[in-house]
């Protein structure tokens, strides 16, 4: 052979490498069906357990459509590349995970590949449920095919060209992908990184769809509200503890800080049901991210720029006095019995209006089964107009920031026509 | 002075413009229809409608009323009798104490000219926000169903 022959091998050697390892990356088995394992077949501590890790991780809220059965999927996530639907996790041979061995489950928990080898889209978390332990992932998996079976087949996805091809998440998975299980961290970290998938509403995602590496927890947004710092830029007025991050998560309400609102209410509503000691370590794991935070070294007295407010503010002032006063001025019933006063409230020193104005126009509801009062949304008593006013207003009176640096009417009116999409 | 259009009527009112609307309404205007109950947007007593949408009135300054409707249980009669919802409450007795009740209906009136035919689903998730310490809810759906079917619409019972 020649020299110039020799080379020509060598290059092909390297071509058919490199396909075979993009191959390798792209390519999964099938794994075998399986009949469906009676639920009698799985030990019933086990499935207790699976539970609660079900809730931990609010698989539900995901999993389940709106007029839906539970696990059965449906529910349509908007993503920046289209619109996924949730899949059926129910036992379902036909429509769910019922032919699903564990060895298929932990496969797609680990490395986001279903069943039959098709990749998973990353809108299912599995870059977070990697992390999970074998013993956590084994008793959710027998909690899931327990599950009634539910014949249910949700829509097809609707994706923008390219992402309708799922070998290209190989690509997604090579860049983003680092798989678990984190046998080194303690439990609170393994379980806010893993099941629990705190960063996939809490830090900002890039052009990729990927959480951003280098800015955890540094807020993001989802749904139409801000998911708040949960490191040293935490806004909070008053220090996160993990006694106060408990009560917040396990029943909505932290005393020194505020109501659990949007997405995050069902989330601490879903935690009320998970392990106390695991929703303990998670507590405990935020606190210490939160430990160098302003709120952390430098308490804030209740700030109440009344007057101040007022005379900046007129309109903002009679609407406050008419329209929220009889629960949040100071002496008012719901004040009396501990509520938190406004200049607690994480929503009013972010640096976006929106999350206030989605409070304002649609309320906050108890906790399921609570019999404390909610808050009435105000869509049809404020226009846009007066809806800025009012948010201007609270953040000049009860707090020490400068005004938001938007147009709080337009952004009153962006908000108002979310909540009617 | 403020301007308010109430029922149809022109009214200036001697009131801050931080005055919850229902206090103008009964003590200003004699119109005792919508009842204070909790104060606080949780009970519903005090529903008045504006510009068509049900609104707890003690809760809404009058400051942000300006030129908008509002409307009253005492705005659904006319000379012809005391309106398809007041009467259907009557027919039905939906009233214990009574003092849920204007609200109720003006909440029911809100959803019957929005969709004259809702579902059973959606006249239960619209009436969810008032409450009646006496129980009579099953009257009160009773009696909107009723009106509804006056009105012209109907609720669809097989829908929950």
């Amino acid at each position: 052979m020649t020299k110039g022959r020799w080379v020509l091998a060598g290059v092909a050697l390297v071509v058919v490498v490199v396909l075979a390892a993009a191959g390798a990356l792209v390519w999964h088995p099938a794994l075998p069906a399986v009949a469906v394992p009676p639920a009698n077949s799985f030990d019933r501590a086990l499935v207790k357990k699976g539970q609660a890790l079900a809730h931990l991780g609010d698989c539900a809220s995901c999993h389940t459509a709106s007029t839906g059965k539970p696990y059965a999927g449906g529910r349509a996530l908007p993503t920046p590349f289209g619109t996924i639907y949730s899949s059926n996790i129910t036992p379902s041979a036909d429509t769910g995970i019922g032919k699903w061995s564990r060895e298929a489950f932990v496969r797609a928990m680990r490395e986001g590949v279903a069943r039959d080898g098709s990749h998973l889209y990353p809108a299912f978390p599995y870059d977070h449920f990697t992390k999970a332990g074998d013993d956590d992932l084994a008793a959710l998996y027998a909690y899931l095919m327990t599950l009634p079976a539910v014949e249910a087949r949700p829509p097809a996805n609707k994706l923008d060209w390219p992402y309708g091809q799922r070998s290209i998440v190989a690509a997604w998975d090579l860049l983003y992908l680092r798989k678990g299980p984190d046998t080194n961290g303690d439990r609170g970290r393994v379980l806010a990184e893993g099941l629990a998938h705190c960063g996939a509403c809490h830090t900002p995602r890039n052009k990729l769809g990927a959480e951003d590496s280098a800015r955890p927890y540094d807020g993001a947004w989802i749904e139409g509200w801000f998911a708040p710092p949960l490191n040293a830029r935490s806004p909070a007025a008053q220090p996160w503890t993990a006694d106060e991050l408990f009560a917040y998560l396990r029943t909505g309400l932290a005393g020194r800080h505020a109501a659990a609102a949007g997405p995050m209410a069902r989330v601490t509503r879903e935690f009320a049901e998970a392990p106390e000691q695991d929703v303990r370590a998670i507590a405990a794991y935020f606190a210490n991210l939160m430990a160098k935070a302003p709120a952390a070294t430098n308490k804030l007295q209740p700030i109440d720029h009344a007057d101040v407010a007022a005379r900046a503010s007129p309109i903002g002032s009679a609407l406050f006095g008419g329209g929220c006063a009889q629960c949040h001025e100071a002496g008012a019933p719901m004040m009396q019995q501990g509520g938190p006063p406004l200049a607690w409230s994480t929503s009013l020193r972010l640096d976006t209006p929106n999350n206030t104005l989605q409070v304002l126009l649609h309320g906050l509801k108890s906790p399921a089964g609570a019999s404390g009062p909610a808050m009435p949304g105000y869509a049809a008593d404020f226009d846009d107009r007066e809806l800025a006013a009012l948010a201007a207003y609270l953040r000049a009176r009860f707090t020490d920031l400068p005004p938001w640096p938007v147009d709080l009417r337009h952004a009153a009116e962006q908000v108002r026509k979310g909540a009617n999409e | 002075m403020i301007a308010l259009n109430v029922n149809g009527q022109s009214h200036d009112v001697d009131a801050e413009p931080d005055t919850p609307l229902l206090y103008v309404l009964r003590n200003d205007l004699a119109l005792n229809g919508a009842k204070y109950g909790c104060g606080l947007g949780q009970c519903g007593s005090c529903t008045v409608l504006i510009d068509d949408r049900p609104v707890f009135s003690c809760l809404v300054p009058l400051a942000a009323v300006g030129a908008r409707k509002v409307r009253t249980i005492e705005g659904l009669a006319d000379k012809d009798g005391p309106g398809a919802l007041p009467a259907a409450f009557e027919a039905e007795q939906a009233a214990q104490c009574g003092y849920c009740i204007a609200g109720m209906i003006m909440r029911a009136q809100a959803l019957l000219e929005r969709n004259p035919k809702p579902t059973e689903a959606e006249l239960r998730r619209h009436m969810a926000t008032n409450l009646c310490r006496c129980g009579t809810h099953m009257r009160i759906l009773a009696a909107v169903r009723r009106a509804a079917k006056a009105m012209g619409g109907g609720v669809a019972e097989d829908t929950l």
